[in-house]
């Protein structure tokens, strides 16, 4: 009743390719942004943003990059963290090297750096495949952990190989309090998913799906796999890099190289499967799923607690968190294996039948 | 030259015992499929149950100071692994058959976290001892051959000693026995397996029951040799390179690919280590394996990817 | 899934996002001194993070027991960080403005404390760091809200220097020795290098660099190398089950563990007790206090709190090093309250600020030490504007095979005349990295 595209015609090329061909799509999204960009700074305190939102958005970013490796072009990757930190350590670099560098600047081209070293480590994607490609993605993970760690230069010769960032702003606009930190890391998920969506419905998103697929058969019908599948993991980097320059820059402040280490990698593929792979809007699901849940489980079992009159020892609490984490996990698994996205499209479908059950 | 032998050899001994690991996850991945991310874990839910119970069952039965109490120990221990299979097939994977490996890798990272956090639960996080009279002091042989002697250190000579005793044991039951033959019809094919009147739900719980005895094993002989703790689990991250580089579905290919492992990253880490700063060894193995699945994508021994169109 | 699975699973999220919504919107105007405390009983590390959490509640409890801070009662709150930087900074910002807003923070973990020495200027809160964080957080006029008390890796570096020195009979038998550090490969474990590779320059050693990744489960590569280069010490600067590890390896290769020295991470009874004899031997420094099982606090929290049953974590935990640890990171941020209410006001709650005052005034002679119960555990400190670090006595320590002990009597002083200079170079590279102007000594006193 209120969601079908019955009686939308297209009478133009443009209307027919635009993004969202439904117009009760396009209210939505227009919907979600402003509610993302007006109603929740005016509803959240200072908590929400600086642990909740501010890691969910930027997670999201990094979680749409690694979808677009995983789930578009199918090459499972374990190595997310490593492109995370190389995305925040040559945003540093650029930062501190170059005077006057615009923060923005900065932080594209620390995205660009982890795509050229996405290219490099992607080289064996050629060659390898499947688990054997997911398990040697890792050998980008340790290598880059153990670069940042023992090159002095990169660390700008601090001691302690710890290095950090402040007086953030772009063009005047002061990116110091929680509210603009937020915005600032939300404008640059908007513009990249957007980019993401529209990559996915073109020629290159279909060479990845092809890839995706069936490899050998993309390659007959003329998909050069060395472009598509570089193209992916460049593409991939350079989301995951950006991601990983804002978690540096706006949301830790000061890292070090285990700020980005092989459960980060876990973390974002996790994302991406609960999400649902090949999935944009699945990508922020699965965010959601992995940064709010544990912090939720962590505030709600000693609430739950103290109802029932027991009170859990912070052990018990944190033992209690992974027990029900992982079994959360599994029970999706097996639910939805094709994650919280295939959900939502059952539940699109539900409602365009709505209210007629036929 | 002894200094290169004695790196060699600790080199190889430690590939035995990552070998051991890597065990667990070709048994796993042979017969099902799956890639089991929780081996980890499970060692480490294994040595954690070992230490605890080798502690409380002599205090329960009085069986004070003898060999005994550890004995009925490492019963209990290889019961409750069982059970953990057991369970693993039933609640999980039983309902992901046929799903893609990369979910049912998530599955596994799922069930990992659940068994750490129930393993510390249950027996608690601090560091616990498992004594199996392991000796700690190292020998020294051949001091009149080389300056200073070739040290071998007792307790990893031993333990590479039992792993290879259990990887021979395997061998055996996989070839010799009825339910070996099984698993590896299963392994070879599942649908030719199951017309042929194989059930395969037992028989996955029983290579889930063998995966927990290795990692029973591993966590016994791990958990000596560095204290049970937490840590544990992240012996997992060192045997994966073995398993890709042996291939992923091949036993003797753990064994081999555990020993190349284990003597590149200790050789590289001491003569190529100190040139870049140190503490390359972990991603040198990972560089290692990658490197060899250039020239051959499936692993040394893995059965060779056909792709049909 | 049908739809109707898919609308119960929506709303319970929805519930568990606005009940996360209100819980830290419960704060409500405070009667009491609130301490969040940032621990980790879970993970890699929960087995030397833990005694350090009980001996840190504890004091709270005791004081609460004896009246609390001249009537002003404690109340704490425990969060888990797991060690990992990200649930650190959560807990940070979910725990600063509870219950009237958070006395201190003290994370116990480099990463962290590296996260929120950036955080905490903005919200005005202390983070006290004994032993750990920055060694250039030292210099108060730069890090105006870090308190390394007690001690720096810097610190730390330079008297184990000392100590070998000792050992050798004099600084000018160091000429020609190579020392060997064994480090956790983090920021935590490279802090003491710029000390130790200045001081090998001052003295002609060489230092012989050893990093093992984390968790540092697998050594034997670092160990081989040992046996090769045969240094004639080894430092030891690991936290958790790397230390353990390292002595295992220590005694396969036989490197004579009298020749091992640990840093005070790396010297209490979770790093040794599993190695036993076999670590017989092994020192290690202390931050003034080793396993004081017979001092007077330690008699004073058994018998008020444990032995009624309301004590943290299990009796025999009680007095041993990471206990003591805890407890004496507890009692200076009371003690940092407590002279802040001789300013501001007695039996009053005291905000960040305030207590950034007390914790800058800090001074604690032996005679109130040891009417507190710390005679034989701690020495005087006192605090500046400009030393926020108020001390740097050490002791060395040694595992016995079944206990620690101290062997000699002997303190150590940490050399002004060295450290100094590279707090100041550090510090100032930080400051104008992040565009600060260090106070004078005007702006200390108002």
């Amino acid at each position: 009743m209120l969601y079908r595209e019955n009686g939308q015609f297209k009478t133009s090329y443009a209307a027919d390719q635009q993004i969202f061909p439904i117009t009760q799509d396009r209210w939505a999204i227009i919907g979600i942004l402003v509610f993302a960009f007006v109603a929740v700074p005016l509803l959240v305190d200072e908590y929400m943003f600086r642990a909740i939102l501010i890691p969910f958005v930027i997670l999201s970013l990094a979680a749409l990059g690694v979808n677009l490796l995983v789930g578009f072009c199918g090459q499972i990757t374990l190595g997310a963290g490593a492109f995370m930190a190389v995305g925040a350590y040559a945003a540093y670099n650029f930062h501190i090297r170059i005077e006057g560098m615009p923060l923005l600047a900065s932080l594209l081209l620390g995205g660009l750096t982890s795509a050229a070293v996405g290219i490099v480590f992607g080289i064996p994607s050629l060659r390898v495949r499947g688990l054997y490609l997911a398990v040697a993605t890792l050998a980008a993970q340790f290598f880059t952990d153990w670069v940042f760690l023992r090159v002095p230069w990169f660390t700008d010769y601090a001691s302690s190989g710890s290095v950090s960032v402040s007086n953030l702003q772009v063009m005047g606009w002061q990116i110091n309090n929680p509210l603009n930190k937020y915005l600032f890391c939300l404008a640059i998920l908007t513009v990249f998913a957007l980019m993401a969506k529209n990559m996915t419905r073109s020629a290159i998103g279909r060479q990845w799906m092809a890839i995706r697929d069936m490899d050998v058969a993309a390659e007959v019908i003329g998909i050069r796999p060395l472009f598509a599948k570089l193209s992916a993991f460049a593409v991939s980097s350079f989301f995951v890099g950006t991601a990983g320059a804002l978690w540096g820059f706006v949301h830790l402040a000061s890292w070090e190289p285990a700020a980005f280490s092989v459960d980060r990698s876990f973390q974002l593929l996790f994302m991406v499967i609960i999400g649902g792979l090949g999935s944009i809007m699945g990508s922020f699901f699965g965010a959601a799923f992995i940064v709010i849940l544990p912090i939720a489980l962590n505030q709600l079992l000693p609430a739950i607690g103290d109802l029932v009159g027991v009170e859990i020892s912070t052990a018990g609490i944190s033992h209690a968190e992974l027990i029900i984490f992982g079994g959360l996990i599994i029970f999706f698994l097996i639910k939805e294996p094709h994650g919280i996205a295939r959900l939502w499209s059952t539940g699109k479908e539900k409602l365009r039948l709505w209210p007629f059950p036929h | 030259m002894g200094f290169f032998l004695e790196t060699l050899i600790g080199g190889l001994m430690a590939g035995m015992l990552y070998a051991l690991v890597a065990l667990g996850f070709v048994l796993i991945f042979k017969a099902s499929g799956v890639f089991n991310f929780a081996q980890g874990a499970m060692v480490l839910f294994a040595a954690l149950a070992m230490a605890r119970f080798a502690e409380w069952i002599p205090g329960w039965f009085g069986l004070e100071g003898s060999y005994l109490g550890t004995a009925a120990a490492f019963v209990v221990a290889g019961a409750l692994m069982f059970v953990v299979a057991w369970l693993i097939e039933r609640l999980v994977l039983r309902h992901l058959v046929n799903q893609e490996g990369a979910t049912l890798l998530m599955a596994t990272l799922g069930i990992a976290y659940v068994l750490e956090g129930i393993g510390s639960t249950m027996f608690g996080s601090s560091i616990y001892t498992i004594d199996v009279g392991m000796p700690k002091d190292p020998v020294f042989l051949f001091e009149g051959i080389f300056p200073g002697g070739l040290l071998i250190n007792k307790e990893d000579f031993i333990a590479a000693l039992i792993a290879a005793v259990l990887v021979g044991l395997l061998t055996l039951f996989f070839q010799k026995t009825t339910t070996g033959r099984a698993l590896r019809a299963v392994a070879d094919d599942h649908q030719a397996a199951q017309s042929i009147g194989i059930p395969l739900n037992r028989i996955w719980v029983i290579v889930w029951c063998v995966a927990g005895l290795v990692a029973l094993v591993a966590g016994v002989i791990w958990g000596s040799k560095l204290g049970v703790q937490f840590s544990l689990s992240t012996v997992a991250l060192r045997a994966l390179p073995v398993v890709i580089l042996g291939g992923l579905t091949s036993v003797p290919g753990a064994i081999i690919g555990g020993l190349i492992i284990g003597v590149g990253e200790k050789l590289s880490e001491v003569y190529l280590g100190p040139m870049v700063g140190g503490g390359i060894e972990i991603w040198f193995a990972y560089v290692l394996a990658l490197v060899v699945l250039l020239f051959r994508p499936q692993g040394l021994f893995g059965e060779k990817i056909i792709d049909r169109v | 899934m049908n739809l109707r699975k898919l609308v119960v699973t929506a709303s319970l999220g929805a519930i568990a996002l606005s009940a996360l919504a209100t819980v830290p919107a419960a704060a409500q105007q405070a009667k009491e001194q609130y301490f969040p405390v940032l621990v980790y009983r879970t993970g890699a590390y929960a087995p030397n993070g833990a005694p350090w959490a009980n001996g840190y509640v504890d004091y709270l409890k005791l004081i609460n027991a004896q009246g609390g801070i001249n009537g002003v009662k404690l109340s704490f709150e425990e969060c888990e960080t797991g060690y990992a930087t990200d649930r650190g900074v959560e807990c940070y910002e979910r725990l600063k403005g509870k219950n009237g807003g958070a006395t201190t923070f003290q994370p116990l973990s480099t990463g962290i404390t590296f996260a929120l020495t950036e955080k905490a200027p903005k919200d005005k809160i202390p983070l006290i760091t004994a032993g750990y964080g920055r060694s250039e957080s030292s210099n108060g006029a730069v890090f105006t809200w870090n308190f390394p008390l007690l001690g720096t890796y810097w610190v730390g570096a330079d008297v184990a220097i000392q100590y070998v020195a000792k050992q050798e009979g004099g600084v000018d038998k160091l000429k020609g020795k190579k020392i060997a550090l064994v480090y956790h490969d983090s920021p935590y474990g490279k802090e003491p290098i710029p000390v130790l590779e200045e001081l090998g320059k001052k003295h002609g050693f060489e230092v012989q660099l050893l990093p093992v990744a984390h968790p540092g489960v697998e050594q034997k590569a670092t160990w081989l190398q040992i046996r090769q280069s045969r240094p004639d010490y080894v430092l030891l600067w690991g936290w958790g089950v790397m230390n353990l590890t390292a002595l295992r390896e220590a005694q396969a290769t036989g490197y004579p563990r009298t020749k091992m020295l640990g840093i005070w991470w790396a010297g209490a009874e979770p790093d040794v007790r599993d190695v036993g004899e076999g670590a017989k031997g092994y020192s290690a420094l202390t931050l003034q206090h080793g396993a004081e099982h017979n001092s007077k606090i330690v008699k004073d929290v058994l018998a008020t709190l444990h032995a009624k049953g309301e004590g943290t974590g299990p009796k025999e935990e009680v007095g041993e090093v990471l206990y003591m640890r805890g407890l004496i990171s507890s009692m200076l941020a009371v003690e940092g309250v407590r002279k802040a209410q001789e300013r501001y006001g007695k039996g009053k709650v005291m905000t960040g600020e305030q207590v950034r005052w007390g914790l800058e005034h800090l001074d604690l002679d032996q005679k109130t030490l040891d009417a507190m119960g710390f005679a034989g555990v701690m020495r005087p400190v006192q605090t500046s504007c400009l030393d926020h670090m108020g001390s740097s006595w050490v002791r060395i320590q040694t595992w016995n095979g079944k206990k620690w002990e101290f062997l000699s009597p002997d303190w150590y002083q940490a050399d002004d005349k060295t450290l100094r200079p590279m707090v100041m170079l550090a510090s100032g590279k930080y400051a104008e990295e992040k565009k600060l102007s260090p106070r004078t000594p005007e702006e200390c006193n108002k």
